[in-house]
């Protein structure tokens, strides 16, 4: 048990508690997301105390060496005392450029801030409205190309970000931002090595912005790019991927309707298998698999039976913040 | 005189191995179940403090730590069986990279003397 001083609460843990789990048992508005450690949205800071490593091994070290950790990655017998970093520190201020409907359900946002974000695309970046609400959404743009921050973001009927975003945000309108985050990038020094991009949903989202990355750099090996989506419509990139890869004989484009697949196939991360069937053997192929968390586990763990190594297996699992009664469409 | 990490090959070793074994256990249906996890990342590194210890590395794994983890899996029923065919494709491992045979033993030693603690004997 360990005590956890926060402003002027003193907590104590309970065995096998995170540090958040602590401050909700407590009724404090203690920022959080995925509570799988992936979207950093529970990012605090320690004023004093011993961090588990395991608390801040997803953190840039310059984060790391301010004491930044992960609240809900904290399991700690040590006492800490912590706070909310500041706002100013890890966000800024983006504005909304652009926004168009890619598909009956999914909406393309641009943003500018008023200096450059440094990322690589296929990193995603957390957004935060006036109200403190944070989401994380993964980048499409690519830097240098593009002079915005793309983001694609599906309507989920309950998601209060999402109804938000297609309702309410309009062009002009301000939102902090914060990021990047994430190693879900296309690597320099990789230009011979077969890539493998699979993703589900707005899972394309990242994958677009690698995709054209690669093609930059003069990408010689070749590339497979599946995309699952529920129906045709909600293929929502189909014509702009086959217009990019047109020229791009190394590039082969399968999308993947999962509305004729069953629904424990789709719930059980199977909706992608056919990218393994058509590409047996993945010693020496970069992985990149975004979207739903079933797929991306699965595929994951059947990518490195077929020979890909850990390392070169890159995951963007889009987290969502409330269990679900029922899986996603795909 | 260098220690049997250094002879191995250290840290490039770990590296090379984890992989190799980390498949071979995942494919084994006889044991595949004990290594079901939503957490790949975080599995994959917990083998490489395995493999790091066996093969004489720095590593932060204590008797008592070896026998907390592997508790759950002895309520599930985890037996000397298991443990055997661990050890075995932690040996075929070492086979396939070619690690001379006085070596593999070394590592074998040092893998066999954790296994009461991780049988919960």
């Amino acid at each position: 048990m360990a005590k956890i001083t926060y402003r002027d609460h003193h907590l104590q843990t309970e065995d096998g508690e995170s540090v958040l789990d602590t401050l909700l048992r407590n009724n404090i508005d203690a920022p959080y997301s995925c509570k799988v450690g992936v979207c950093q949205t529970c990012i605090m800071q320690c004023i004093r105390g011993d961090l588990p490593e395991s608390s801040q091994l997803e953190l840039k070290p310059n984060l790391r060496e301010q004491g930044y950790f992960l609240s809900c990655q904290c399991h700690t017998e040590n006492n800490l005392e912590i706070k909310l970093p500041n706002s100013d520190q890890l966000f800024v201020t983006a504005s909304l450029v652009e926004k168009e409907m890619l598909s009956p359900t999914v909406v393309r946002l641009r943003l500018q801030t008023a200096t450059p974000l440094y990322y690589h695309a296929g990193q995603f970046i957390n957004v935060k409205r006036t109200d403190g609400l944070i989401r994380s959404y993964s980048l499409a743009s690519l830097p240098g190309e593009d002079n915005f921050l793309e983001l694609h973001v599906k309507h989920m009927d309950n998601g209060d970000m999402s109804r938000w975003v297609s309702e309410s945000f309009d062009i002009g309108d301000n939102i902090e931002i914060d990021g990047p985050v994430g190693d879900c990038f296309y690597s320099s020094g990789t230009q011979d090595m077969p890539m493998l991009l699979i993703g589900s949903g707005t899972g394309l989202a990242p994958l677009i912005g690698i995709l054209r990355d690669a093609l930059h750099n003069n990408h010689i090996g070749p590339i497979h790019l599946y995309h699952a989506a529920f129906t045709e419509e909600e293929l929502y990139l189909d014509a702009e991927i086959k217009s990019l890869i047109r020229n791009a004989n190394n590039v082969h484009y399968k999308p993947l309707i999962t509305k004729y697949m069953t629904e424990n196939y789709v719930a059980s991360g199977r909706s992608c298998e056919t990218a393994l069937v058509d590409n047996p053997d993945l010693k020496n192929w970069k992985i990149y698999l975004c979207g739903a968390p079933a797929m991306v586990k699965f595929m994951q763990q059947r990518a490195f039976l077929a020979g890909a190594s850990m390392d070169n297996i890159h995951t963007d699992p889009f987290e969502s913040k409330e269990l679900r009664a029922e899986p996603r469409d795909t | 005189m260098s220690t049997l990490f250094e002879k191995i090959g250290g840290e490039s070793a770990v590296n090379a191995a984890v992989d190799i074994f980390y498949r071979k256990v995942l494919s084994d249906d006889s044991i595949s179940y004990f290594f079901e996890t939503t957490d790949m990342t975080a599995q994959h590194a917990k083998q490489k403090s395995f493999l790091s210890m066996v093969f004489g590395g720095p590593n932060d794994y204590t008797g008592a730590d070896m026998r907390k983890a592997h508790a759950p899996l002895v309520e599930k029923g985890l037996n000397e069986s298991h443990f055997n065919a661990v050890a075995g494709h932690l040996q075929s491992t070492l086979e396939e990279l070619n690690v001379p045979a006085d070596l593999i033993a070394e590592v074998m030693a040092i893998a066999g003397s954790t296994k009461d603690d991780v049988l919960g004997k």
